[in-house]
């Protein structure tokens, strides 16, 4: 009789492991990115508003904000936008936006379309920078504090919580905190 | 509109699968005759509602409605026709449409096929069926709609995953899915065994078609995934023992012992219990490859949705599922003694050590899969598990089942005299013994240890596996499609034992860098690199490399492999090119461009890999002919008959009731 039970022992066992397994599962959408804690890596890309203006990495050291990766051919990005446009709302935090592997008309024509975000928007059209930043899918979003040092990486939507938990409190703790 | 009519239709479906499995369990169970009766037509209405949502999504994918936030993720208006209908199961929503829709199809088909059964157990295979179809209608509907509106409309789609946008992988997922589905009629039968208390020949009997029918698509499903690896991924292999690879090998492992021991339980009404179990684990793999694949506890190349959310509620559905029927097994199968015996030597004994065998080398797989799992999860760091583990624990299970898979075709039920056959297994192994070594040392002219073991027990069983058929054919008798059956499929098993003995010895690679008119050899080929031309397609753009291909001095071929840009997706593929040239394929891919006119370039020549997946297919060819066998259809008739009829092929018709 009791061997008859091994089957169901096995699968119980299993089933424990399983549920922890699950727990523990690696978040493949908050793997931690190895640049958090480091530099943000060098470019010089041309800004989208003024083509000929190259924008790069020491321009904009010196103050809080937010790289946000996007492109017109991603559909979490439309869907990120309007969190977007209340973030830019709010003024705590500029917005740069990273034009990523796109056509620069189609880029001002939805910005112009829906709203626009963003303090400035550099193009990344051949995809090198965003290779150094290691994207793999649009948006991603960092958090780039004063010495230019990124401290936060947000892999797809910024959703409400996320932009309060991650990065509206990441500024205000620093900053509370100096003062 | 038709994403909500496609999203009513699934819910309707879901209340029908409630209703099916609720009248197919309690109706026999408390002995209400009419609950029984509403079982068919919940099958039939559940098939309806879910054709019309695979209808639904089909044609949103047709008519381009990015509206869809499924459509708008995986497809693209400048996808090919025949790539947005396929699209469908490019992701997870839409897969798990395509498996409830083909666990319907089946559902279908059981309605049908136990139609002339005894009505309470026909009732109870469609219950159980039910409440599996219940479970991933559920699943789907509060973690997976395929039907979810994206507003505002995306302008264009993101465009279908660009490794998925090929022939192979475009039919690969519906003929596995169907072999893995088909696995849960096997399950529903077990079950319904079961809760009737009572299991006799004639259950194993009408088991017996489904079970190998599931095996044969699955079959047909693993090899078609391993081809497109072959030619698509340009990784230059058949088999990675990638965990998504593993999810679909170990319920096909279980179902090949469950086919066997069915057999066993078919003649013999032995190993009642044992066969139970199997059916219950080919499923439970079946349910826990989806779970690995799907839950993300798995890292994975093929992975391609994780959601820990939906990792849960998997879960959740196979502890009711698995830890259900492993609860009824504990309860029921005490009571379902086997009463005869047998002889050591006998035919049954010889499928034992099959059933042992395959169902251990299934637990090196399995260990090899959940290794990594259990050792993050018990934060041991990470762990790696690939070929150098499981290549030698799987061939340690595999070579003895082959010997005796060779013997074992000559032995007779019950009795274990195999004195008889002495001489035919001796001639036959030596033959394959000369004809292997004269394969290895004549054409290839040198092979690693297990060369020749791998190729003499491959031709042996060949040879003994066509001993039977010949006899009877001699002798005038009849062959029944179920003998005839299990000779192909156990010629093709050896088809493929000598392919892979052949690929794994004596395949060559050399990677080269090369500039245009540059040269390099390999296996007694000549390459010469011709440099690279653009290569637009509908939807991506790319390069195409043109190599000559020549053998002493005469030109055999040019070839041209290619890489490709998918421009919507933003991913780079690699198409080889693959050739055929006196039993071995050649393989070139075009690496990276290596800048000053050079590109890098890999070369590979691998003998007789064809023969791997025409192996796989013959093997699923004799499963399909064992399955359409007269007997498992006339057996009905004779049982409900109670008068001995002349069954074909020699094989004695069962009365119900053996016990």
């Amino acid at each position: 009789m009791a061997r008859f039970l091994i089957p169901l022992g096995v699968f119980v066992a299993l089933a424990i492991v399983l549920g922890v397994a699950i727990k523990h599962s690696p978040d493949k959408e908050n793997i931690a990115s190895p640049l958090i804690g480091k530099p943000t890596p060098q470019f010089a890309l041309p800004d989208l508003s003024e083509p000929s203006k190259t924008i790069t990495t020491n321009d904009l050291k010196g103050h809080w904000y937010v790289l946000n990766v996007w492109g017109t051919w991603c559909v979490t990005c439309r869907a990120e936008h309007p969190m977007l446009l209340e973030a830019a709302r709010q003024g705590i935090v500029p917005i740069i936006g990273l034009n990523w592997r796109d056509d620069d008309d189609e880029a001002r024509a939805w910005l112009n379309k829906l709203g626009n975000p963003y303090a400035l928007v550099i193009v990344d059209r051949e995809g090198r920078t965003a290779i150094d930043l290691g994207i793999y899918k649009a948006p991603e979003s960092f958090l780039v504090n004063p010495q230019g040092v990124i401290v936060y990486k947000q892999v797809g939507e910024i959703t409400p919580e996320v932009w309060q938990k991650e990065f509206v409190a990441r500024i205000k703790g620093t900053t509370a905190g100096k003062s | 509109m038709l994403p909500e009519l496609g999203h009513f239709a699934l819910i309707l479906a879901m209340l029908l699968a409630a209703l099916q499995g609720f009248f197919g369990i309690a109706g026999p169970a408390l002995g209400k005759d009419r609950w029984a009766a509403a079982v068919t037509p919940a099958v039939a209405g559940q098939f309806v509602m879910i054709a019309t949502a695979m209808a639904c999504l089909i044609a949103s994918f047709i008519g381009n409605d990015f509206s869809v936030l499924y459509v708008a993720e995986n497809s693209n208006s400048a996808l090919p026709l025949f790539y947005r209908v396929s699209a469908l199961w490019g992701a997870h929503e839409g897969s798990l449409l395509l498996w409830i829709f083909l666990l319907s199809c089946w559902t279908v088909a059981v309605a049908i096929g136990v139609a002339r059964l005894p009505r309470q157990f026909a009732a109870r295979v469609l219950g159980v069926l039910g409440v599996v179809s219940l479970g991933f209608l559920l699943f789907t509907l509060a973690t997976s709609n395929p039907f979810l509106r994206l507003d505002p409309a995306a302008p264009d789609g993101r465009d279908l995953n660009p490794l998925l946008q090929d022939p192979g992988l475009a039919v690969h997922p519906p003929i596995l899915y169907t072999g893995y589905v088909g696995f849960a009629v096997a399950f529903a039968f077990a079950c319904a065994a079961m809760l009737e208390g009572r299991l006799d020949q004639a259950w194993a009997r009408w088991t017996r078609p489904w079970t190998t029918s599931a095996w044969a698509f699955l079959t047909v499903g693993i090899s078609l995934g391993s081809w497109w690896s072959y030619y698509e991924l340009g990784w230059g292999g058949y088999w990675f023992w990638d965990p998504v690879e593993n999810a679909s090998f170990m319920p096909w492992l279980v179902g090949t012992a469950l086919i066997h021991s069915l057999a066993v339980t078919d003649k013999r009404g032995l190993f009642k219990s044992w066969t139970l179990l199997l059916a219950i684990l080919a499923f439970s793999l079946s349910l826990l490859g989806t779970f690995l694949v799907r839950s993300g506890v798995l890292q994975s190349v093929h992975s391609f949705a994780a959601d820990p959310r939906r990792g849960i509620f998997i879960l959740a559905f196979l502890i009711v599922m698995i830890g259900g029927s492993l609860t009824l097994y504990a309860w029921r199968a005490p009571k379902l003694k086997s009463q005869a015996g047998f002889e050591f030597g006998a035919r049954e004994s010889f499928l034992l050590f099959n059933n042992i065998l395959l169902v251990i080398a299934c637990g090196t797989v399995f260990a090899g899969e959940m290794a990594p799992m259990i050792s993050d999860a018990l934060g041991l760091g990470a762990l790696s598990v690939g070929t150098p583990y499981f290549n030698p624990t799987f061939a340690l299970s595999m070579l003895p089942l082959l010997a005796l898979l060779a013997v074992g075709v000559h032995a007779n039920w019950k009795r274990g005299k195999l004195g008889d056959h002495t001489r035919v297994m001796v001639i036959t192994l030596v033959v394959a013994a000369v004809l292997a070594i004269g394969m290895i040392y004549g054409i290839y002219s040198h092979g690693k240890i297990l060369s020749p073991v791998g190729a003499t027990l491959g031709l042996w069983i060949i040879l003994t596996s066509l001993v039977d058929p010949i006899d009877r054919w001699r002798r005038k008798l009849t062959l029944s499609r179920a003998v005839l059956g299990m000779a192909v499929a156990h010629i093709g098993l050896g088809l493929l034992v000598v392919s892979l003995t052949a690929v794994e010895s004596f395949t060559e690679e050399r990677d080269v860098a090369m500039a245009i008119g540059d040269r390099a050899s390999l296996g007694g080929f000549d390459f010469q690199f011709r440099g690279v031309s653009p290569a637009e397609g509908a939807n991506y753009d790319g390069q195409r490399g043109t190599v000559v291909v020549s053998r002493a001095g005469q030109q055999l071929a040019v070839m041209y492999p290619a890489k490709r840009n998918y421009w919507v997706a933003k991913t780079d593929t690699t198409e080889a090119a693959i050739e055929m040239h006196g039993g071995s394929n050649v393989f070139v891919a075009l690496g990276e461009d290596l800048g000053a006119g050079k590109w890098s370039l890999r070369f590979q020549i691998r003998p007789l890999v064809n023969f791997v997946w025409l192996g796989a297919g013959i093997m699923a060819l004799g499963g399909a002919l064992a399955a359409s066998d007269r007997r498992y259809r006339t057996a009905k008739q004779v049982a409900a008959q109670t008068a001995p009829a002349a069954a074909p092929g020699g094989a004695t018709p069962v009365g119900a009731g053996a016990e």
